[in-house]
């Protein structure tokens, strides 16, 4: 399979805070990596820096090929890959039909009719067509993240993040989001999910990271990174969260 | 004192002679909307700057509000009536003061001062717009512009409406301050028909004329309140939505 995502030593700062420290990271066509680590570990800045939502300090982004920069960094987005935010972010100006179709009419062109036609099977999939036309506050937060799942869906990227998508939600709709998410891993779409999430992880990821203090310090298959893991931060990590 | 109140002649005698006063009603509508343009138009372009990333915009913006805010009108607007001829002077090279007129000097004072005000209001409108919204258009691809257009702006309306239509009723009453430097605005012309017929009926009737046009917008400032309180229904697209019968 062909890299999708290649990071090379990539390096951000907040002011005088090192969050990411020299990342090296390759992520092929299709691969779904999960993210875990403790808050702070520099995991969403990581996967915000591959959006360019954070500026990377030092360092290369390489999405298929093409080097990442300052100028073409919204083309690349547009062409590439989508984001769910934890917040959800949708927007709630416009109905659930109208978040699904601005992106694909406004900046990719297509007609309405078709976008629409887009927009309605990607709620099907997600299991929300009858609320196509529903206002975002009108919707339960696992809705709402599942509409934002469909709205990244919509825009066809081969390239979806998750930055922690079920940390907002209340643990009863934390698991209609993971099916949903379950399901879409079928598709040969590259994933990155930052989530604490350990059974999506088990069974979705082709390989989990472990992130803290800025670094990447496991990694590894699931079956590996749960049953054997090497770094002591990692184990301790993971018997805080299964236990 | 106040026997004058209800005596009918005199009413009689005010209602023949409303002409003035409608005189001034007329131009000080003229000066509200002048005014209002001006204000809309400058408070936005204000507003926006202050939210931008920019430091010198911001800092540009920020003084003008201050420096808008911290002084009283009635002294902005004898200073544009004193002054401003002889800036005019000075930048056209005329020969002598350049005369300004009543309706401009009204609609300048009034505007550049409610520019202020506007500029807030816009910007607080912008910043009540959560950081996530930029980055869910940012992340899909749109230029700050688009997202601005697009995304951003569309959601301050229901936020900024109300404050600003108070911004409006505030401009109405405040063009009264032309009266200071005979202006031919209502309250000008009501203050003349006072010393000619009496106080009483000459500035009731002049309350009841700016009454006339700012009841309504207090109206719709309230209307506008509960409306952008009010949850958003679901919406009928033809075609897509389900029948409402069979909303589930």
């Amino acid at each position: 399979m062909a890299d999708m995502i290649e990071i090379r030593g990539l390096n951000k700062y907040f002011g005088d805070l090192h969050v990411l420290k020299n990342i090296n990271l390759t992520v092929k066509a299709g691969e779904k990596v999960v993210v875990i680590g403790p808050s702070g570990s520099g995991k969403s800045t990581l996967i915000r820096c591959v959006d360019w939502l954070e500026e990377p300090t030092t360092g290369e982004i390489i999405i298929d090929g093409q080097l990442v920069t300052k100028k073409n960094h919204l083309e690349m987005a547009r062409k590439y890959s989508s984001m769910v935010f934890q917040q959800f972010n949708l927007y709630p100006n416009m109905t659930v039909l109208g978040n699904l179709t601005l992106a694909p009419i406004k900046l990719q062109k297509k007609s309405k009719e078709e976008a629409n036609a887009a927009a309605m099977a990607a709620l099907k999939r997600v299991g929300l067509a009858q609320k196509a036309g529903e206002y975002p506050q009108n919707l339960s937060g696992g809705q709402q993240q599942r509409v934002a799942i469909a709205r990244a869906m919509c825009t066809k990227q081969p390239i979806i993040l998750f930055d922690e998508p079920t940390s907002a939600l209340d643990p009863e709709m934390i698991q209609e989001v993971l099916d949903v998410m379950i399901e879409l891993a079928q598709e040969n779409i590259t994933m990155i999910c930052v989530t604490h999430e350990m059974n999506f992880a088990k069974q979705v990821a082709d390989r989990v990271l472990f992130m803290d203090d800025g670094q990447i310090l496991e990694e590894g298959t699931p079956e590996h990174f749960f049953t054997n893991p090497q770094n002591p931060r990692c184990k301790d990590f993971l018997n805080k969260i299964l236990h | 004192m106040l026997e004058g109140l209800f005596d009918p002649r005199r009413w009689e005698i005010t209602m023949a002679e409303m002409g003035s006063l409608w005189e001034g009603f007329g131009f000080t509508l003229q000066v509200v909307v002048a005014g209002l343009l001006l204000s809309l138009v400058l408070g936005t372009i204000l507003g926006v700057f202050s939210t931008t990333r920019s430091r010198v915009l911001g800092i540009i913006s920020r003084i003008y509000v201050e420096f808008f805010q911290n002084t009283p009108l009635p002294v902005q607007v004898f200073f544009y009536y004193m002054a401003g001829p002889r800036v005019l002077q000075m930048i056209t090279g005329a020969e002598s003061p350049v005369r300004i007129s009543a309706f401009a000097i009204g609609a300048l004072g009034v505007g550049l001062y409610h520019a202020a005000y506007v500029s807030e209001v816009i910007r607080t409108g912008i910043e009540s717009v959560p950081r996530g919204q930029m980055e869910a258009a940012l992340s899909q691809g749109f230029t700050r512009v688009q997202s601005y257009a697009y995304i951003i702006l569309p959601q301050t309306f229901k936020v900024i409406l109300p404050p600003l239509c108070n911004q409006a009723l505030n401009l109405v009453k405040n063009t009264s301050v032309l009266a200071l430097i005979a202006g031919g605005d209502l309250m000008y012309n009501a203050d003349n028909f006072v010393s000619t017929y009496g106080y009483l009926q000459g500035y009731i009737m002049a309350c009841v004329l700016y009454f006339i046009i700012c009841f309504p917008l207090a109206m719709l400032v309230q209307w506008l309140e509960r409306r952008s309180k009010r949850r958003p229904r679901a919406k009928n697209i033809p075609g897509i939505t389900p029948e409402p019968a069979k909303e589930a």
